[in-house]
């Protein structure tokens, strides 16, 4: 039941990213290089519907249907900044990030394919060299 | 100056259901969905690495794979309904892909973070880390993406 309802959330979320455009690395650069500022309609929007579940969510309902709410993981530790400062040349050169290019692969964009095997070895990296930053 | 030369209602829209699905596996699960912890949590089952065996990764690979699926799947959605293959083919070169995409990787879980995670979830949360991660990230990949750009490397 508990994966049922990931994968339905999965769904809508990859539904809306395709409809975003944003698996579509070309319009994400487009972007950041301040020539088309969707994006930020695309985080302003999903960041109001998420915020009220967040919110309103555990005063309305004290326990979800599937398991426990999970608290919000405030910490900041030692990679938070330098992981944030990589992800962000990788995101400039590429204009991908984990959500979209996953999603991207639904859209049939093969190429994808690509900038899967890299993040998945830069995440195996990071696993083996710096796991402490996190 | 134009801000949306491409208009406005599909992103809004698209973001309005990214915000429904995170927000809807929260209110149904429990679980915050940010999409870059699946790049760890899936080498769980394929190294013996410590780092990869924490309990923190092992106990949430099935539902994190899950949830890529579904984000594979409701964009397949809504290519068949509404989509023509040169929508969505990029062609940014492979190079970059591949160079940005293990960038990406390392990045988001060193940050233990991405678009999705800090930038959906932590700022939802009202997360600090999250905020001033995005931040940098943003602000690095704006100057990034300005840089490649004029280096004359296009797409």
């Amino acid at each position: 039941m508990k994966l049922v309802a990931v994968l339905l959330g999965g769904l809508v979320f990859g539904f809306g990213l395709a409809l975003s455009g944003m698996t579509k690395p070309e319009v994400v650069l487009s972007f950041l290089q301040l020539e088309d500022f969707g994006l930020v309609l695309v985080m302003a929007g999903a960041i109001a519907v998420t915020a009220t579940a967040f919110h309103l969510g555990p005063r309305l309902v004290a326990t979800p249907p599937c398991g426990d709410y999970e608290p919000a993981d405030k910490t900041r530790r030692r990679g938070t900044i330098a992981g944030a400062v990589v992800f962000g040349l990788g995101w400039g050169v590429a204009g991908i990030c984990p959500g979209a290019m996953i999603a991207s692969l639904g859209t049939g964009n093969w190429f994808i394919l690509i900038g899967i095997a890299g993040a998945l070895a830069g995440a195996y990296l990071q696993g083996r060299v710096w796991p402490e930053g996190s | 100056m134009e801000l949306f030369p491409n208009g406005w209602w599909p992103y809004l829209a698209g973001g309005l259901l990214v915000g429904t699905g995170v927000g809807g596996i929260f209110l149904v699960t429990g679980l915050r969905a940010g999409a870059s912890s699946v790049l760890t949590t899936t080498w769980s089952w394929l190294s013996r690495c410590d780092y990869f065996q924490r309990p923190v990764f092992r106990d949430a690979r099935t539902w994190r794979l899950v949830f890529s699926l579904g984000l594979v799947a409701g964009a397949a959605a809504y290519a068949v309904l509404f989509g023509r293959d040169e929508d969505f083919l990029t062609e940014v070169a492979p190079w970059r892909l591949l160079v940005g995409g293990a960038l990406v990787g390392f990045g988001t879980r060193l940050s233990r973070g991405c678009t999705s995670g800090h930038g959906i979830c932590g700022i939802s949360a009202g997360s600090r880390p999250s905020m001033l991660a995005v931040a940098v990230f943003m602000g690095v990949a704006v100057l990034t993406a300005q840089a490649v750009r004029a280096m004359g490397i296009t797409p």
